[in-house]
């Protein structure tokens, strides 16, 4: 073998790597503008420009596959009863050309393409701009609210932001609505509700520009949803306002056309794209990253990254351990009184030789207690690339830092340490980081268990942790992952 | 407490739940004639808005300055792009005259065909013509707190993509106004002078943003303070709104606009 072909291998074998890395969608997310994830028998699917889509079927690992017909920009997906109400724009968005668009909408009883209902509807035209008024009417995105009723919002850089009531029993505009402008210098909206408040999204920044797109996702709100949307700051959106809710990362650049998945409450998603992965050849890929929610805005949170962590309890902070002897450290009580002209030196943490030949060989039990940075308190947690995912992130072992003892889920919902991690499903860990920032960490089975995805890591006592139902309003269902 | 007063609280309370000021919806209009944005000066002096956004000026005829992207706008550019001197008096304590007219030589592309859809993109710049015009000084007061150049081009002009438009416009004060700051949103890039200074630059593909770019604290002097701006933008809604905001970010109102 050549020099020349070693440094090709090494150059292919950290490509593909990278492509496993735990902060990007893996298989072929290659997408512009996706629609607002849906899922459908199982499977999630999203559609972007130009026609068709992605299809995964565990929302971790994305295959080309999903059908739109129709072609066009930018469409969204909502799912009202049992159908699929699908919105895209067949024309438009030429921001040196034409700007004539037209919003259309589309029924289907299922989204999967070898399903024998699969059959779209005619296309209906809900709104249009003509040439060139201040509106380009592309980019559709949904909100079914509360009470029912359908709303979308559409337009680009050219001009304004509109909102229009459509029907939800028919997908067309509702009987005497009429456009609403909504926003500025926006492209790809959407609006969603919470708590009383509807909120709208847009990208703003340069699209289309590869690693140099400076799209980033913003956000006002307002009580209604004919506006005004206002910023943190009070700046209507109508001014060009907005507050950022996810701009780049150090190898992802232009994320844009948000979409949210609630999973459960407490447990939400934004899905949209980066123009640009350096990962991945550059290429426009789809993004899903949890929503953390704070002091009433939405913002874009992280994907657990390998690493070393301390887990801390949300019930009293205690670290998650495992059922050792306490070894006391060096350094040991020296009494309160030194000499003021005496050496400094530095004292080492207790390391890992120190303690685990006293450990037991077979399993471990784990408890928590309260963290003083000892190896039976220290975890690492890491993608398994080979087990597929969730929606928005990787299967994860859990191992204490420096051996391979991972962490179990064992029969009767209980917990366990396994000497070696051997990639068995209950030593595989779902972590989705939470609307207030927390974490509910998850097993992929439970012995004997149905339906592990119900359970979660819990703090049934103070020192005791143990497999139970996930409530987010429940501090016990939650954990803090710090990296240390 | 009388059933007035208590009516009165219930509602007071309604608005604070609401959390945000009344606006009416703002239904869509797909009319572009210029005087839904900008009308003709009619009188001495003008106050600004509201919120304090200038809206008097006086704005060149856009100079074709073709550019495929915004992307290119970096400050070394546009420092450059505003250097030329493309009339007399540029920048200068003296505004142009309304209905003057200035002579330019310009880099040229043809109208961009509307119908036509989005033109093939390419890196490459093409090889653009060159022509002398006869660009018109306008003044002009807007309808809104922005500027819309775009509708001031589309309506008065074939060129609308790829163009430098320049404002003037005079502030005038009772008296000294000091730490003040100029508080500008442009789309695309802009540069702004305060009596002969550079106050803000604004540079990389914008969008108009309100409040986007301060300048430092600057003193708004009595008598005539002379602003000078220039927007350069590729493809995209050309537009600015400038203010000046004091201390406590509050709008500066005390003052009168005026375009000679």
């Amino acid at each position: 073998m050549t020099k020349d072909m070693k440094t090709k291998l090494f150059l292919v074998g950290a490509i593909a790597l990278f492509c496993m890395s735990a902060a990007a969608q893996v298989g072929h997310p290659y997408i512009h503008d996706p629609s607002t994830i849906q899922e459908c028998d199982g499977k999630y699917y999203t559609f972007g420009t130009g026609g068709g889509g992605l299809i995964s079927a565990d929302g971790w690992v994305w295959e080309s596959g999903a059908v739109r017909p129709g072609g066009g920009a930018a469409p969204d997906a909502i799912k009202i009863g049992d159908r699929y109400l699908v919105g895209y724009s067949a024309t438009g968005g030429g921001l040196g050309g034409g700007h004539a668009g037209r919003i259309l909408t589309m029924w289907n009883k299922t989204l999967d393409p070898n399903s024998p209902d699969f059959a779209y509807t005619d296309p209906i035209e809900v709104a249009h701009s003509e040439v060139d008024e201040d509106c380009d009417a592309i980019d559709i995105g949904f909100l079914m609210d509360p009470d029912g009723r359908l709303f979308c919002t559409f337009g680009t850089y050219f001009g304004n932001i509109r909102m229009v009531e459509l029907d939800p029993k028919t997908g067309a505009r509702k009987e005497g609505a009429k456009d609403i402008d909504v926003a500025i210098d926006c492209e790809a909206s959407t609006m969603m509700y919470r708590d009383g408040w509807y909120y709208l999204l847009g990208t703003h920044g340069t699209c289309c520009d590869g690693v140099n797109s400076t799209y980033n996702i913003v956000v006002g709100r307002s009580r209604t949803p004919y506006g005004p949307f206002l910023d943190n700051v009070g700046r209507d959106m109508l001014k060009g306002g907005g507050k950022m809710v996810v701009a780049a990362e150090e190898r992802r650049f232009g994320a844009g056309h948000f979409g949210r998945y609630i999973v459960a409450p407490g447990v939400e998603k934004m899905s949209f794209h980066w123009e640009a992965d350096l990962d991945l050849s550059g290429r426009s890929t789809l993004a899903i990253r949890p929503i953390l929610w704070k002091d009433g805005w939405p913002e874009a949170g992280e994907i657990v990254s390998d690493g070393n962590y301390k887990i801390l309890s949300r019930r009293r902070g205690y670290a998650l351990e495992l059922t050792v002897d306490f070894v006391r450290a060096q350094g040991g009580m020296r009494g309160f009184f030194g000499q003021q002209d005496e050496t400094v030196v530095v004292i080492e943490n207790q390391r890992l030789e120190e303690v685990i030949g006293g450990w037991p060989a077979g399993e471990i039990p784990v408890r928590c207690s309260d963290y003083m940075a000892r190896p039976h308190q220290k975890w690492t947690i890491e993608a398994v690339p080979e087990a597929g995912g969730y929606l928005g992130g990787p299967w994860y072992k859990i191992v204490i830092e420096g051996t391979g003892r991972a962490l179990t889920a064992v029969e009767g919902h209980e917990l366990t340490t396994a000497p070696a991690f051997t990639g068995a499903d209950e030593q595989l860990w779902r972590i989705d980081q939470l609307i207030d920032g927390t974490f509910r960490i998850v097993p992929k089975a439970i012995p004997g268990c149905h339906h592990p995805e119900r359970f979660c890591l819990y703090s049934v006592a103070d020192s005791t942790p143990t497999l139970a139902r996930f409530n987010f309003e429940d501090d016990n269902a939650k954990w803090d992952l710090n990296k240390r | 407490m009388s059933l007035l007063s208590k009516t009165l609280s219930v509602a007071l309370g309604l608005v604070l739940l609401q959390g945000v000021p009344g606006r009416a919806q703002v239904y869509a209009d797909s009319s572009t004639q210029l005087d839904k944005y900008l009308v003709p000066v009619t009188t001495p002096s003008a106050a600004p808005d509201a919120e304090g956004f200038l809206g008097r000026w006086l704005l060149l005829e856009p100079i074709s300055k073709p550019n495929r992207s915004n992307t290119v706008f970096t400050d070394s550019y546009i420092r450059e792009a505003f250097a030329k001197e493309y009339f007399k008096g540029q920048l200068g304590d003296v505004l142009p005259k309304d209905g003057a007219k200035v002579k330019v030589t310009v880099e040229y592309q043809p109208p961009v065909n509307l119908q036509g859809g989005r033109p093939a993109f390419s890196m490459e710049a093409p090889a653009y013509e060159k022509k002398t015009v006869r660009l018109q000084w306008h003044a002009m007061d807007s309808k809104r707190f922005n500027v819309k150049l775009f509708r001031f081009a589309t309506n008065l002009t074939e060129d609308r993509y790829g163009v430098i438009f320049w404002a003037a416009t005079v502030v005038n004060c009772e008296e000294d106004i000091p730490n003040v700051r100029m508080a500008v949103g442009s789309n695309s890039a802009s540069m702004w002078w305060l009596n002969g200074e550079e106050a803000v630059i604004l540079s990389g593909d914008r969008r108009m943003v309100a409040d986007d770019v301060m300048s430092r604290r600057l003193t708004l002097k009595k008598g005539r303070n002379v602003i000078w701006g220039a927007v350069i933008n590729g493809p995209g809604m050309s537009d600015f709104c400038v203010r000046f905001v004091d201390e406590a970010g509050k709008p500066v109102k005390n003052i009168t606009l005026t375009t000679k």
